[in-house]
């Protein structure tokens, strides 16, 4: 139906060649064409903030980001941020506080909180709380997510 | 149990912790199987119309397509549903709301499925569209031709568009009325409110080598599935396997199905593991959402504030389908009187079938609407009598030993706590609390609510391996309220085990002991019981090898702490679970198995006391009990109101883990927030107008309050797993009566329809209210 474009990006440091639609969003070909499926589809509209990813050491809605855009861009997933020391001190930030639940939304949450940390090292609840709202969550009530990302920020100041 | 707790009362993170947040955790849509295809459904532009036939050439002609079902392909008797079976799984001969499913397509992507869907040409006939229940009530048109004689669990009293009726009598209600010194009665609505459980619903069907099918999908019930698949395809139980995903949250919506049966019969057709996941629109449009509720409350009291006597009717949309709708009207009339003692009730209402999307099962389960009615009155009766709201409800509610409704036995009570705790803590009645900035009205709002956790049946099998490590295998899904991890717990510490010695099996039909779902606050209560029994059997046999094994009576033996059996007091006279394994599964008495499992049994309603009609469940119980403060904001130019603070205290019976039971609390209060102050479904004429986050929002950071407090009320049940009750629900429950009350009181507006919108409001405080 329509035109594929072939794309060169570097997904999680490692170069990878895709013959893509114009129109697929770089959440389609991460999770399905990579099997990257760590970020989640939950509105395909740019709201939720499940499918949060890095582009460029930005963060970005990965259902709103065409591929074809993405040539010679570079993608951080959740996959990839194991390496990532902010990533790092998150994740057992959020295991202690209780900052999951189903778990859905915990990636995105994670790679959002992340790009807040490198913008404001030290924030305060209500900078979380602005930071952080595009990042919806049904189960936990915001609060314990609030916590987990000021005591990460909290130890990496350390 | 003498030994201090290793892993009851511990905040442990949950056990897939790990697994969440590196992205490994798979619920239905990261799961792929080799060959697998993708389904799309195409949904009913019509509220109502008759299916006069369908033209499949084009789909079936389009590249890539393998399969096409339609309601043809679902045989007449085939109908399911939980109390009435009034539901195919595709529509059949008729469409009833718009949305609903009316055929599928599997196919080698998923855009291929969605746009041969499209292309599937129904022959529809338009029928009237009737979209409220006084419409339907009215109409001589029914929305189901031959209700009465659908099968049903329960005397539902089926008739034309009316699904079914309830009602519950105590006392003698126009007696009441008569001694009361004042009467009350107001009328109130609540609205329609969408789950928006982050994950879509979704389903994975495969027929394996034997013909049977395997179907993983986003669900509360694995045995549910699989009920409803049967039913729906019209085959044995024994044909289908049901197996879990890990799950993207679920609030009710994904108890009863969705497109599981319609992925079945894709991959029946096409002979290839078939994928079908919603989109967040289709999601919206088709698989269920809250009731919403007309109410009418009459309530009695004594000059000095004594509850007399109080009767609540209520008017539910059930939409198309019945799905849970008759447990709800049932449910939310038992809890209308609200954990109070009111000598005089009667509290009856109708579920009237519309040309809506199914209401269902959604947290609360009707609590929280008639909670809405029952607190925001009390309310303004204590005004009214010049009293302190909590001090009249402490006036009036269920003490220790008081029956509820109907002459049940509480276990546990420990509402009078939650109360004071909250009151305490908010600093209750010590001045209102300052706005602030100009321009805003602030004060404190309460509520309070009981609710059940003991229903239906559960059961548990503990295992232990070769070498003494231990499998626990339930039944029970998570849905992420964190249930591997606190069963996981019970069955550590009833066993005096380290919690890394347990393995926690993923529910599986073919394998796991049943479980009716994860649902009702019931996991902790139900669940978990069946697991301290099935330990408790496990430490039987455990001891009649260690008593073998050290020459001494069983009587003699205790379990102590580690994984082992030793000579009470002499704690050096001991044997391994390892030891006592081994000689269990190669020498004598075979591997060891402890099972147990059991079923909620004490009557819903004592018939010496209350009478019932149309009761849609016999047995349920197990009382949890919360109550809540809200500190609320009112911008008076606006008319937004904003939940500063709030401090929920939960009767849960025994913290298993103070970390998730927090979670619940937490969680349950801003999604109580959100049904409060700015959630609603809003219909377009028939068509949902709302179906996307980008036009129904749900709480952000930015609306729940950070000061948010949860109090964790410990009342240790009897008949609870190490004392423990459910707290799934109550945390929510009184949330919007509360900053209703909240909002009277800081602007002297009562308002009787939910949500609390800044436009209602504002037109109260303008007193231009309709």
């Amino acid at each position: 139906m329509s035109d594929t474009l072939h794309v060169t990006i570097k997904v999680n440091d490692r170069s990878v060649a895709l013959d893509v639609p114009l129109t697929e969003t770089l959440l389609t070909s991460l999770r399905d064409r990579l099997q990257l499926t760590g970020a989640k589809r939950g509105c395909n509209q740019g709201v939720c903030g499940a499918c949060t990813v890095m582009l460029d050491g930005v963060a970005v809605r990965a259902c709103l980001s065409l591929t074809a855009n993405c040539e010679g861009q570079s993608v951080l997933t959740i996959e990839g941020a194991g390496a990532d020391r902010a990533i790092a001190a998150l994740q057992d930030a959020f295991i202690e506080a209780g900052a999951l639940q189903c778990g859905f939304c915990t990636p995105g949450q994670l790679i959002a909180a992340r790009a807040l940390l490198e913008q404001n090292p030290d924030p305060s609840v209500e900078d979380v709380q602005k930071g952080m709202s595009g990042n919806l969550c049904r189960c936990t009530g915001y609060n314990k997510i609030i916590d987990a990302v000021r005591t990460a920020a909290g130890k990496l100041q350390a | 149990m003498s030994a201090p707790s290793e892993s009851v009362g511990r905040r442990v993170p949950r056990l897939e912790s790990r697994e969440k947040v590196e992205g490994r955790a798979q619920y239905i849509a990261d799961l792929y199987r080799p060959g697998m295809l993708h389904g799309a459904i195409l949904q009913s532009p019509f509220p109502h119309a008759r299916i006069r036939g369908y033209d499949l050439a084009e789909a079936l002609a389009m590249p890539g397509v393998h399969a096409v079902v339609t309601g043809d392909d679902f045989a007449e008797p085939n109908r399911m549903g939980a109390f009435i079976k009034d539901e195919h799984a595709l529509a059949k001969d008729k469409v009833r709301y718009v949305g609903e499913p009316v055929a599928a397509v599997a196919a080698d992507t998923e855009a291929i499925a969605r746009a041969a869907a499209q292309a599937i040409r129904v022959d529809y006939q338009e029928l009237p569209a009737l979209l409220s229940p006084e419409e339907a009530l009215a109409s001589p048109v029914h929305i189901h031709e031959g209700v009465e004689q659908y099968f049903k669990v329960f005397d539902a009293g089926s008739q034309g568009n009316l699904c079914s009726r309830t009602e519950f009598t105590e006392g003698d209600i126009e007696r009441g009325f008569l001694e009361s010194d004042l009467v009350f009665e107001n009328h109130f609505e609540t609205q329609a409110q969408a789950h928006v459980a982050l994950e879509p619903c979704g389903a994975l069907a495969e027929v394996d080598p034997q013909g049977r099918l395997t179907i993983w999908s986003a669900n509360q019930s694995v045995f549910r599935v699989q009920a409803c698949v049967a039913e729906a395809l019209g085959i044995p139980m024994t044909r289908i396997r049901c197996l879990t995903p890990r799950i993207g949250g679920a609030f009710g919506n994904k108890m009863e199905p969705h497109v599981q049966p319609i992925a079945a019969a894709l991959a029946l057709k096409a002979k290839r593991p078939v994928k079908m996941i919603l989109s967040r629109e289709e999601d919206f449009e088709m698989v269920r959402a809250r009731h919403p509720f007309r109410i009418r409350i009459r309530t009695g009291v004594k000059r000095d504030g004594t509850f007399v006597a109080r009767e609540v009717e209520v008017l539910l949309d059930c939409g198309a389908f019945a799905d849970d709708s008759p447990g709800v009207l049932g449910f939310g009339l038992l809890c209308a009187r609200g954990p109070y003692r009111f000598p005089h009730v009667r509290c009856h209402g109708r579920l009237v079938y519309t040309n809506k999307l199914r209401f269902g099962a959604y947290r609360g389960f009707g609590n929280p609407q008639v909670s809405l009615a029952g607190e925001s009155q009390i309310d303004d009766i204590a005004e009214k009598l010049g009293m302190d709201p909590i001090e009249l409800r402490l006036k009036n509610i269920l003490r220790g030993d008081d029956r509820p409704l109907g002459g049940q036995i509480l276990t546990s009570n420990g509402l009078r706590e939650c109360v004071e705790r909250v009151r305490d803590a908010s600093g209750w009645g010590k001045g209102a609390p300052s706005p602030a900035a100009p321009g805003k009205k602030r004060a404190l709002g309460f509520a309070l609510c009981g609710h059940i956790s003991g229903l239906l049946a559960s059961g548990a099998i503990v295992r232990i391996l070769e070498d003494g490590t231990v499998v626990l295998n339930v039944g029970a899904n998570d849905i992420g309220q964190g249930s591997d991890t606190v069963l996981s717990q019970i069955c550590a510490d009833a066993l005096k085990i380290p919690l890394e010695n347990v393995a926690f099996v993923s529910p599986d039909t073919d394998g796991s002991p049943y479980n009716w779902g994860t649902t009702a606050s019931r996991v902790t209560f139900m669940t978990g019981r069946a697991v301290v029994g099935a330990a408790a059997e496990a430490e039987k046999q455990l001891k009649q090898q260690a008593s073998e094994m050290l020459e001494c009576a069983v009587e003699d033996l205790e379990l102590v702490a580690g994984g082992a059996v030793a000579v009470k007091g002499v704690p050096e006279k001991k044997i391994g679970f390892f030891e006592i394994a081994k000689r269990s599964h190669w020498f004598a008495g075979g591997p060891i198995i402890g099972s147990h499992s059991w079923v909620y049994d004490n009557p819903t309603v004592d018939p010496k006391r209350a009478a019932a009609i149309g009761l849609p469940f016999p047995r349920i119980g197990a009382y949890s009990f919360s109550a809540i403060v809200v500190d609320v904001e009112v911008d008076e130019v606006t008319g937004a109101a904003q939940v500063k603070r709030a401090w929920s205290a939960c009767d849960v019976g025994r913290a298993i883990n103070p970390l998730l039971v927090e979670g619940q609390i937490e969680g349950g209060v801003v999604q109580g927030i959100g049904f409060a102050l700015i959630e609603e479904m809003v219909w377009d004429g028939a068509r949902l107008a709302n179906p996307t986050l980008m036009d129904y929002k749900i709480p952000t950071t930015r609306e729940a309050p950070y000061e948010l407090y949860p109090i964790i009320v410990e009342s240790r049940d009897a008949q609870g797993p190490f004392g423990a009750k459910g707290v799934g629900e109550v945390g929510l429950v009184p949330v919007p009566a509360a900053i209703g009350n909240a909002v009277k009181r800081a602007t002297g507006v009562r308002l009787f329809k939910l949500p609390f919108s800044a436009e209602r409001i504002l037109r109260g405080m303008l007193g231009t209210q309709q």
